[in-house]
């Protein structure tokens, strides 16, 4: 067993671009659920509309690069609005439901055969991000010693971590404010809000589309950083791992769905190199009966819900969350 | 309790005793106001009015329809039929938070305080017309620095007068029920309301706050405010309120003083049964024999 490889492996990974990618989806999920108390389970959906409005204006429009990232914005405007408007007057599970429905159905649409002209069917589309490539700044990758990035990569996470941190900002200067109180006031009852004269619809609107629009910002990125965009990539998974990295790191932190994720992929690539060795070569550590090389990949989500378990019960409010606010909950 | 009876006070010796009076200046006007839920009438109500600068009481069996009323006034809920105005705003499908805003603010039977955020969060919640509740606002502190400093200090004079300023960092949450209720009553607060209706203010609160809580209501009327409050407990009513108005089976059965009200046939009715004290004994046996064959005869018909 090589134990630096496999330390090496999981830091490299967990600052990597799908790590961030993850992280700018837990922030927008952290938003809607963490600090409005939104149950979006479509994460994923408002993450394929950002990821396709690129696409589609730069490939099938033949529109430009930076008129791709803007209807990527309006795209994800767009479906939080048309979300919101039926179900945010309803309870709260109403727009679980249709979040999680409407992110599948998108997804089954950019698939589809029928519309294999405008989104590129199964496969996808590919070849708008000449732009972006040509950006880059570096004419090397960069070799830390422990861990390094090639060019691409290395072009990838400056882009990426810049991101994280500028809706870290926009979340924590929100989030002090009185709007911030408002929709943190709106998760503990809104009837409560409602009846001191603020517009509970028009702030759970607001909540919506911002959160909506950083998860566009994560598709984007993840467009961005893979050079295609493919369907099967925007599937529920996607927004539940976003949800476990907030979870992880605590709900209604600013920081929390940041460090949750850099967390949640040093585990997963951690425990996947580790099985990964330890079924590898021709005398592996693990006797083939008990597992081979292809189950090992896998076996790492079912260690990672493990732990995650355990998280759960011995530290329920997360890392960053705060003990005293969970202890209310068993009123 | 104050010797000298307030204009608005004296003005109400004058009223008609009759479910659905006329008051000289009333705040609140509602007529024909229905509500039902599957085949049940729950609020049924002709004619109600609200004198202003004055503490009112609602009171009724339980199911009388007292908290649908409250609902249905605040925009909680949507009535069936019926109109309504507070200071001759008509108030017919307004949402809750536009009634709130005029001026005509509630608290709830179950108390809603905000467990997870302070005290002090929860009061600076009731301001109105906050600009750091603006989105675009919001992230700029300095826009709104000024205005939350305000806030906060108006806050904490409420949380003092109504002896909360030792739990201001607590969350409410931690907070007792009698806590909690003051909480709500201070928030309410917050939003400088000319009508603020109490729903149960007492219910679950030890005696020795109640003497406390009967103070802060009467110190709101003192103030100018015009209080409605949902109440069972009788004490409270016959010492603080000005006037009386009694629901039964969704409708208005009796108004009036306290005293008055206490002592009206139609009252006890509505509590204990109308044949409360007819003595079962004395029923002639015969005749409710005959009731019963006529009974069983009509039904095998």
């Amino acid at each position: 067993m090589d134990f630096l490889e496999i330390l090496r492996t999981a830091l490299q990974q967990a600052l990597g671009p799908t790590a961030i990618v993850y992280v700018l989806a837990a922030i927008g999920i952290n938003v809607h659920f963490g600090y409005t108390g939104l149950l979006n389970f479509g994460q994923s959906g408002f993450m394929a509309v950002g990821a396709y409005g690129l696409a589609v204006t730069v490939v099938i429009l033949d529109g430009s690069f930076w008129l791709g990232v803007a209807v990527s914005f309006v795209a994800a405007l767009a479906l939080a609005i048309v979300l919101g408007l039926p179900t945010l007057r309803l309870r709260a599970d109403y727009l679980a439901i249709v979040t999680i429905a409407t992110s599948e159905a998108l997804r089954l649409v950019f698939g589809s055969v029928e519309m294999k002209d405008t989104f590129g069917g199964s496969n996808g589309l590919t070849g708008y991000s000449k732009v972006y490539k040509d950006l880059n700044p570096y004419s090397d990758g960069i070799d830390l010693g422990f861990i390094s990035y090639r060019r691409d990569d290395l072009w990838n996470i400056t882009v990426g971590w810049s991101l994280v941190a500028i809706c870290c900002l926009v979340v924590w200067a929100l989030m002090r404010s009185p709007w911030g109180r408002v929709l943190r006031s709106i998760r503990e009852d809104e009837d409560a809000v409602r009846s001191l004269g603020k517009n509970v619809f028009a702030y759970k609107m607001q909540a919506l589309i911002l959160g909506g629009m950083i998860g566009g910002l994560a598709g984007l990125f993840f467009a961005l950083k893979q050079a295609s965009v493919v369907p099967t990539d925007y599937n529920t998974n996607l927004t539940f791992l976003a949800y476990t990295a907030l979870l992880v790191g605590g709900a209604a932190r600013v920081l929390g769905p940041v460090v949750g994720g850099v967390i949640l992929w040093f585990l997963l690539s951690g425990l996947g190199a580790t099985f990964g060795q330890m079924t590898s070569g021709p005398d592996p550590i693990l006797p083939t009966w008990l597992m081979d090389s292809s189950q090992s990949s896998l076996t790492r989500f079912i260690v990672t819900g493990l732990a995650l378990m355990l998280l759960m019960i011995f530290r329920p409010q997360g890392i960053f969350g705060d003990r005293r606010e969970i202890a209310i909950d068993g009123r | 309790m104050a010797a000298e009876l307030t204009a608005a006070q004296a003005a109400l010796a004058q009223v008609a005793t009759d479910p659905g009076a006329k008051k000289p200046d009333p705040i609140v006007v509602g007529s024909g106001i229905t509500r039902t839920f599957g085949g049940l009438k729950a609020v049924d109500v002709e004619h109600i009015e609200i004198q202003r600068g004055v503490i009112t009481a609602l009171i009724g069996p339980n199911g009388a329809g007292k908290t649908t009323l409250f609902n249905l006034l605040t925009g909680f809920d949507e009535p069936n039929s019926g109109q309504w105005s507070f200071n001759g705003n008509a108030l017919q499908s307004v949402s809750a938070y536009k009634v709130a805003r005029l001026g005509m603010v509630r608290t709830f039977q179950l108390t809603k305080v905000l467990a997870k955020l302070t005290v002090i969060e929860n009061m600076r919640l009731g301001a109105t017309g906050q600009k750091g509740e603006k989105f675009w606002l919001a992230p700029f502190k300095w826009l709104w620095k000024g205005q939350e400093d305000e806030i906060t200090s108006r806050a904490d004079d409420l949380l003092a007068r109504f002896k909360l300023d030792a739990k201001r960092e607590d969350f409410a949450g931690s907070l007792s029920g009698g806590q909690r209720k003051l909480l709500e009553m201070a928030r309410a607060l917050m939003v400088d309301p000319e009508l603020i209706m109490l729903d149960e203010p007492m219910a679950g609160v030890n005696p020795a706050l109640k003497q406390s809580l009967l103070g802060h209501v009467q110190s709101l009327r003192d103030e100018g405010r015009t209080v409605l409050f949902v109440e069972h407990d009788m004490d409270m009513v016959r010492h603080i309120s000005d006037w009386v108005i009694v629901m039964a089976q969704g409708q208005i059965v009796a108004e009036g003083t306290p005293q008055s009200v206490m002592a009206d046939q139609r009252v006890i009715d509505a509590y204990l049964g109308a044949h409360h004290d007819t003595d079962l004994s004395e029923l002639d046996e015969a005749a409710l024999e005959a009731e019963v064959e006529a009974e069983i005869k009509e039904e095998q018909a």
